[in-house]
């Protein structure tokens, strides 16, 4: 390759890498991004977006075959026919389960922005200070403050839906017209509002769904098709694909390369700095290397892990920021899988029409003013109503047009939530690179440590009986509280792993996510983060990229980096 | 230089996509199982689809000969059931028409309408029983593919699974989404109260 420099380069295209690059490269630097997979291009490569499910061989669920090829995805609703190829292969990519762990990746340029969960709400205030005050790990070193403004600007380029409701608890953004709630959630949400006084919300979901068009980007509002995750030809949610990727594109700063692991950050330990990446061509298996004045790990919380431990091994043994011994400590997820349904009765002249990609939402009320429990923190609740269709449980019907008659009607409504819990970063739970399993490149498979502890476990009884109870006092019937099948991972919320802090004895990056002991050295992605709230993370991340960004041109121009 | 190394350079150069010869992300599901290389002689596809229909009949709709549910109910146990489950469900089809040989001298197939109702009526309530004893529940209405490989639980009556596979093979398909349920491909909005009165069917998908 005849230019192999670069102002800046980004590990991953996901969430936070297309952040990045569109930050960047606005900004006028040469830009060189970096994505292990394989490429997809926006709408052309959304091969199955206007498939049904009788186009598939199968329906869209998984075969055995299938099962047995992904023992993990199989886990969990990532394996079916319409996303297969999407989640990463366990046999190229393996990983080691110490204990339990559900990993699923997005190894494709977009990452996972192509198959998140699109909720999108910002930390509030206590979420910054509650591990300063409750003597948890380290405290942040940034607070609400410090991400406000950040905040407003990633919201209004990524278009989200939301209400603005007042509350301390989910802090206001900027937001298109929500998506609706629809008549009975309104009413459950009213009833709900009486019964506890207004310290308890059913709110409309903060989606990056949008609800309105932004014709300068491209982008149609939701069609509500609830495709996402085939890819939107619409580009009615936000993805690298939808929104940051054309703008950086468009710069003329930007060069994207697929099939590019990255193996490690080059670097120079007299200038204590990084010099570039070394990468291996997934295809051809060479190795390449790329020179730059700064480096963004984007990779996803475990992978940009990894390349840091494999990084600057001459130095430190552990790898670069490993001089902290919290590289790849304090992993954690969002723990769920737990909440109630129940029946509502009622309603019979009403439906709906269309699809909705996100419900309500309920915030974290645990430990929250004047609420104290026996465990630290909290967890908000996502969920809908809706009316049971022809897969309900027809156990008093028999066979024929009776039953064809049934069941193409819908049934009853039935309202239903799933908690997400925050997880305490706890030193014992890690990741470290295998001795001995690798990957079909030859790369060292990350051997995974982490469980959910007595805090969680204790939120878990309020996770499920807290619902089923709120369900039973505003007057609905056959309320069920379950407890389903968790492991770490299976939020999809990885994090941790390279925590922000105020002391680089104790902590891996800074205040502007710079690696101590490598200042061009940035991680913006979920290993930054020092704890975990219970609102879902990505859009966090979008904010703390762009600062990231804007201080590393800063300190660029002031020669610093 | 390669041409594969060639075309990376030009993509890398110009960003545009770099498109391999790999199959694409999403566009690589395992294939279904030839029909003929199902296991199934088109004798038991006939019987297949005939089962089918006598659980959800044609009306002032169409049945589920008209989704050839049969065809789908083949390939399903071939690459989405589990060894144990196709061996119940093989036996079965066996099982049925040694039952009509028994109270009507006849396999299944030639049995008239009304028979073939009673007879499935009979053996629904059978499995039922049979289900409930076993601590099973809403097995007819659970995806093809929910049982893994060395998922060791009871199995329901082999009636269930047949139930089972002729409710999600015709609701899946393009006939039972759209004649007999509705969809909408492209909503556009949605409406959280909307009109509903008895009869109006419901939506293939929530």
């Amino acid at each position: 390759m005849s230019d192999n420099n670069y102002d800046a380069i980004i590990v991953g295209s996901g969430i936070s890498g297309g952040w990045a690059a569109k930050e960047l490269a606005e900004k006028g630097l040469k830009v060189l991004m970096l994505e292990r997979g394989r490429n997809i291009e926006h709408i052309k490569d959304y091969v199955n977006a206007h498939k049904e499910a009788w186009d598939y061989p199968h329906r869209d669920v998984a075969t055995q075959e299938m099962k047995v090829l992904e023992p993990v995805l199989r886990r969990d609703y990532p394996l079916n026919e319409s996303t297969f190829g999407m989640w990463a292969s366990h046999q190229d990519s393996p990983y080691v389960e110490k204990k339990r762990f559900d990993w699923y990746r997005g190894y494709h340029v977009g990452g996972r922005s192509l198959l998140w969960g699109r909720q999108s709400y910002r930390w509030n205030v206590e979420d910054f200070e509650a591990n300063a005050k409750e003597g948890i790990a380290v405290d942040w070193p940034i607070r609400y403050q410090d991400l406000a403004s950040w905040y407003d600007y990633v919201e209004k380029f990524a278009g989200i839906s939301g209400n603005r409701d007042g509350l301390d608890v989910l802090p206001d953004g900027i937001y298109q017209p929500p998506i609706p709630l629809n008549v009975v959630e309104k009413d459950i949400a009213a009833r709900v509002k009486k019964a506890y006084k207004g310290s308890r919300h059913i709110l409309n979901g903060r989606s990056a769904n949008m609800t309105q068009p932004k014709p300068e980007n491209n982008r149609v509002n939701c069609q509500y098709r609830n495709k996402c995750w085939l890819g939107c030809p619409f580009g009615g949610y936000f993805s690298t694909q939808s929104a940051t990727l054309p703008v950086a594109m468009a710069t003329g700063n930007l060069t994207v390369r697929p099939f590019s692991i990255v193996h490690r950050v080059l670097y120079d330990k007299d200038k204590k700095r990084a010099t570039g990446v070394e990468i291996i061509d997934a295809e051809n298996n060479q190795t390449y290397v790329f020179n730059s004045k700064i480096v963004f790990l984007n990779a996803s919380a475990l992978n940009s892990v990894s390349v840091l431990m494999n990084s600057a091994t001459d130095v430190w043994e552990g790898g670069l920021g490993s001089s902290s011994n919290e590289l790849g400590h304090n992993i954690m997820d969002h723990h769920f899988r737990v909440g109630a349904v129940a029946t509502v009765e009622g309603f019979d002249d009403k439906y709906y029409f269309g699809r909705r990609p996100s419900g309500f939402y309920i915030p974290r009320y645990r430990n929250w003013g004047n609420d104290k429990r026996d465990y630290l923190r909290g967890f908000g609740y996502q969920g809908a109503a809706s009316r049971s269709g022809w897969n309900r449980n027809i156990a008093e019907l028999g066979i024929g047009a009776d039953l064809k008659q049934a069941i193409s009607e819908p049934g009853t409504w039935s309202i239903g939530a799933s908690a997400f819990g925050e997880m305490l970063p706890d030193h014992s739970n890690r990741v470290y690179l295998s001795k001995t399993v690798k990957d079909k490149w030859g790369l060292a498979a990350l051997e995974m440590d982490v469980e959910i502890k007595e805090n969680e476990l204790k939120m878990r009884k309020d996770m499920k009986d807290d619902l089923a109870e709120m369900f039973e006092r505003v007057g609905l019937k056959n309320v069920y509280g379950y407890d389903g099948d968790y492991a770490p991972g299976m939020g999809i919320h990885e994090m941790g792993g390279a925590r922000m802090g105020r002391d680089p004895k104790t902590s891996v990056l800074n205040a502007h996510n710079q690696v101590w002991d490598a200042p061009n050295v940035f991680v913006t992605d979920g290993a930054c983060m020092t704890s975990s709230s219970c609102v879902n993370p990505s859009l966090t991340y979008m904010a703390l990229t762009a600062r990231a960004a804007d201080f590393a041109v800063q300190e660029l121009k002031r020669g610093n980096l | 230089m390669e041409r594969r190394e060639l075309l990376k350079l030009i993509a890398v150069s110009t960003g545009a996509a770099f498109v391999c010869a790999d199959a694409l992300a999403w566009d690589k599901p395992p294939q279904a199982t030839a029909l003929a290389k199902t296991g199934f002689s088109s004798d038991d596809l006939l019987l297949m689809n005939d089962v089918a229909e006598t659980i959800l009949p044609k009306t002032n709709t169409p049945g589920a000969k008209d989704a050839q549910v049969g065809q789908m109910m083949a390939i399903f146990v071939a690459d989405c059931y589990t060894a144990d489950q196709q061996q119940l469900f093989k036996q079965g089809l066996l099982e049925l028409n040694k039952l009509t040989t028994q109270q009507y001298a006849k396999p299944f197939l030639l049995l008239d309408s009304a028979q073939k109702h009673a007879c499935l009526s009979e053996l629904d309530q059978q499995a039922k029983t049979q289900n409930s004893e076993a601590g099973l529940w809403g097995m007819e209405s659970k995806k093809p593919n929910s049982r893994s490989p060395r998922d060791k639980s009871p199995l329901p009556h082999y009636f269930t699974l047949m139930k089972q596979l002729t409710l999600y093979s015709f609701f899946t398909s393009e006939v039972g989404a759209t004649k007999v349920l509705r969809y909408v491909a492209i909503p556009g909005k949605y409406d959280g109260d909307l009109p509903y009165k008895k009869g109006d069917r419901a939506w293939a998908t929530g």
